[in-house]
């Protein structure tokens, strides 16, 4: 059987590569980089880096940095709730989760963008449980019915409750790492059982151009020490906070980078990290950062694959896009996303259910773009070969009036070879106007209603439910919060 | 040198974004000894103002707005001090004081805000990122401010806008300072809601916003 192959997008060439490489650890060494907490300054200046402590400036030596690449693991591995599901994070994998953090939610039945509250967030947990194309879940709605002070760790707990899927989360202040990281080893029954078998990824992003806040950095070598993997997310927008060129921004978001690998690995040696981002296009009309122009993906595949040179998991923000309803463009720059994420192998590719510059989860938008993720894994599946000989026994005894649709060979491979949409048309003209000429956020909203009427939550047990509770409410009171909403 | 020409070859290097020629121009007049509010009203001006067209238009993107907008800075750097000595106080459009606010580091919006404020003739008092909110009222008292300007990127940092303004009331100066905001997640109907006097989507619409307010 010939074995077959697995469609590969590349946009640089091996030296094109190296340069960027070299440029990066140019720039690291004699200009160096900004990291804005002291205990990561602690950690260069023992490993013998320079550092002005007054700039919080750091000189770092590209042997200091290759090293700590020798010592970053080039695969990881994340389990589900259960512990018994295994996601493999590296090599050519590829994993969707919805886009996380989302600030609003389209409201189906107004049309407009709102604030999201704890029902929403329930439903967007169970919907994003039952899409089997989004491997992943992420913290993707920030409920605005609580205090901003416990948001974080808010989003984190009915992910939990309500899903089995590992969760791609991140913290928006120091504080908060502690409480994640608790209601995580509950699930799991402690520290150590959670280092062994991951549960989430920790999103990490440095500060454009060259810099590491003190609440990123933090959160690296806090998620270094337990174990769990942090995602580095460089996000230079062209022209704005990076260079203008595609090139010159992944020099620098290279650089910013390999900072991150390195602050995980003098944090903990062997520590989990991916190389990942949301760089943007900027838009130079509209001082926008659209996630769903060919060169905001461009600099994604182009980083995906220096992250993959350097031996380490990749993640982008693709499969997302900047319109403000399910229109033509949303499921344009949706599909061009995925289609080219998949084909780039990224092994975490976040952005489903996204509008509106990463700032809008739509519930619908994350069924459609379920069903794009589909697409995007049979294309990476590939053409195979199937049968030896593919086609010549099928033909013996060939007349016009052979049945293909009979064919036990038929039978055998067509839901293998093909696919069949729920959400995309595929009707007749005439069998479309029956149905009432549903324009395609229509079918999609059918489509999460019936999910939601039809599966169960996928609850956590009690006793580890209550245990939860208990972390989230004796959080929410050390933040002066009396009361949550009623918790479903 | 004629005066017209010179004013054309200043409007020329505005319009252009050449900053050393904006910057010996304005040394040329005041060698020339040309009445300075002559050359700021008839050279500068009309540069920038040809600009924000070119911008309406569709034909200037932002890194041309932010050229001219510096050129703009630099000449006035030559200027202001002959300004001074000669005792000549130039027509400002408004005082603003203007910042990112508490808890954000994001400073691209309001630095554009903040340039075009200056180019287009109000004087601004750029206080950075990651502002306390008691400084921007420090800030405006002391300075005599007309404008106070909150930008915010984040959702969560967007409430400092609307802490502001209660830190206002409370202190009995609301209404003393119009207050603009703007950022990603803040629209017109936040600014209503927090009571703000206006928002504006780009820096260009700032400025405007800022002119109607001002009466101008």
């Amino acid at each position: 059987m010939i074995k077959t192959i697995r469609p590969k997008l590349e946009l640089l060439s091996r030296r094109f590569i190296e340069k960027i490489i070299d440029e990066a650890y140019e720039i690291l060494d004699k200009q160096g980089i900004f990291v804005e907490n002291k205990e990561a300054l602690k950690l260069f200046s023992q490993a013998g880096m320079k550092v002005e402590k007054k700039t919080h400036r750091v000189h770092l030596k590209r042997r200091l940095v290759e090293k700590c690449l020798t010592t970053a693991p080039a695969v990881i591995k994340l389990y589900d709730r259960t512990g018994e599901r295994e996601y493999t994070v590296g090599g050519d994998e590829v994993h969707f989760d919805p886009g996380s953090a989302a600030v609003t939610i389209l409201d189906h039945k107004t049309g407009e963008e709102r604030k999201p509250e704890t029902k929403d967030l329930v439903d967007y947990c169970r919907l994003t449980e039952c899409l089997d194309n989004i491997h992943f879940q992420s913290t993707g709605l920030i409920s605005s019915d609580v205090p901003h002070p416990i948001a974080d760790i808010y989003r984190l707990y009915f992910g939990l409750v309500f899903s089995r899927k590992p969760v791609v989360t991140g913290t928006f202040r120091v504080e908060s790492f502690r409480p994640m990281k608790d209601l995580l080893a509950a699930v799991r029954g402690g520290d150590k059982e959670l280092a062994a078998k991951p549960l989430a990824i920790f999103d990490a992003c440095p500060s454009p151009p060259l810099k590491w806040s003190n609440l990123t950095t933090q959160s690296l070598i806090d998620a270094a020490r337990a174990g769990l993997p942090s995602e580095l997310i460089s996000m230079g927008m062209t022209g704005a906070t990076s260079l203008v060129t595609i090139s010159g921004t992944l020099v620098q978001h290279v650089a910013e980078n390999l900072c991150g690998v390195a602050i995980v690995q003098l944090a903990k040696k062997g520590a989990p990290v991916i190389f990942g981002g949301s760089p943007s296009s900027f838009d130079m009309r509209r001082g926008t950062t659209p996630m769903g122009a060919i060169e905001t993906m461009m600099i994604d595949v182009g980083y995906a694959q220096i992250g993959k040179y350097l031996n380490l998991p990749t993640h982008a923000y693709m499969g997302l896009s900047d319109a403000k309803t399910n229109d033509a463009q949303a499921g344009l720059e949706t599909g061009l996303g995925a289609v080219l994420g998949a084909l780039a192998g990224v092994n975490v590719i976040s952005g489903p259910g996204m509008l509106d510059f990463e700032s809008c989860q739509s519930l619908e938008k994350l069924v459609i773009d379920d069903e794009i993720c589909g697409m995007a894994y049979r294309l990476i599946s590939g053409i195979a070969q199937r049968e030896d000989p593919i086609a010549t026994d099928k033909f013996e005894g060939f007349t016009p009036e052979t049945q293909f649709l009979s064919m036990p060979h038929t039978k055998k491979w067509y839901r293998l070879e093909h696919s069949y949409p729920v959400i995309a048309d595929r009707d007749t003209y005439d069998a479309w106007v029956a149905l009432g000429k549903k324009p395609i956020a229509d079918r999609a909203s059918e489509h999460v209603e019936k999910i939601l009427r039809s599966n169960p939550p996928a609850l956590v047990e009690k006793d580890v439910r209550n245990e939860l509770t208990r972390i989230l409410t004796a959080y929410a009171k050390a933040n002066g919060i009396a009361s949550l909403p009623a918790l479903p | 040198m004629k005066k017209e020409e010179l004013f054309a070859r200043i409007e020329k290097a505005i319009i252009e974004g050449r900053k050393s020629e904006a910057e010996d121009l304005a040394r040329e007049a005041v060698k020339a000894k040309i009445d300075l509010t002559e050359v700021i009203e008839k050279g500068y001006v009309p540069g920038i103002q040809k600009v924000g067209d070119l911008w309406e238009k569709g034909d200037y993107f932002l890194p041309e707005l932010i050229t001219s907008a510096e050129c703009m800075k630099a000449a006035m750097a030559v200027l202001q001090p002959e300004l001074d000595k000669a005792n000549i106080k130039t027509k400002t459009k408004g005082k603003v004081v203007i910042g990112t606010v508490e808890g954000d580091i994001h400073d691209i919006g309001k630095n554009l805000v903040a340039s075009m404020l200056s180019a287009n003739g109000f004087d601004v008092v750029d206080l950075g990122a990651d502002v306390k909110l008691e400084k921007f009222i420090e800030k405006a008292e002391e300075t005599k401010a007309d404008f106070i300007c909150l930008s915010a990127l984040l959702t969560t940092t967007m409430l400092g806008q609307k802490k502001a303004i209660e830190l206002l009331r409370q202190k009995n100066l609301y209404g003393k300072f119009k207050v603009l905001v703007g950022g990603a997640p803040a629209n017109q109907k936040w600014a209503e809601e927090i009571g703000a006097d206006g928002y504006a989507e780009n820096a260009m619409l700032a400025v405007k916003l800022a002119k109607r307010l001002m009466g101008a």
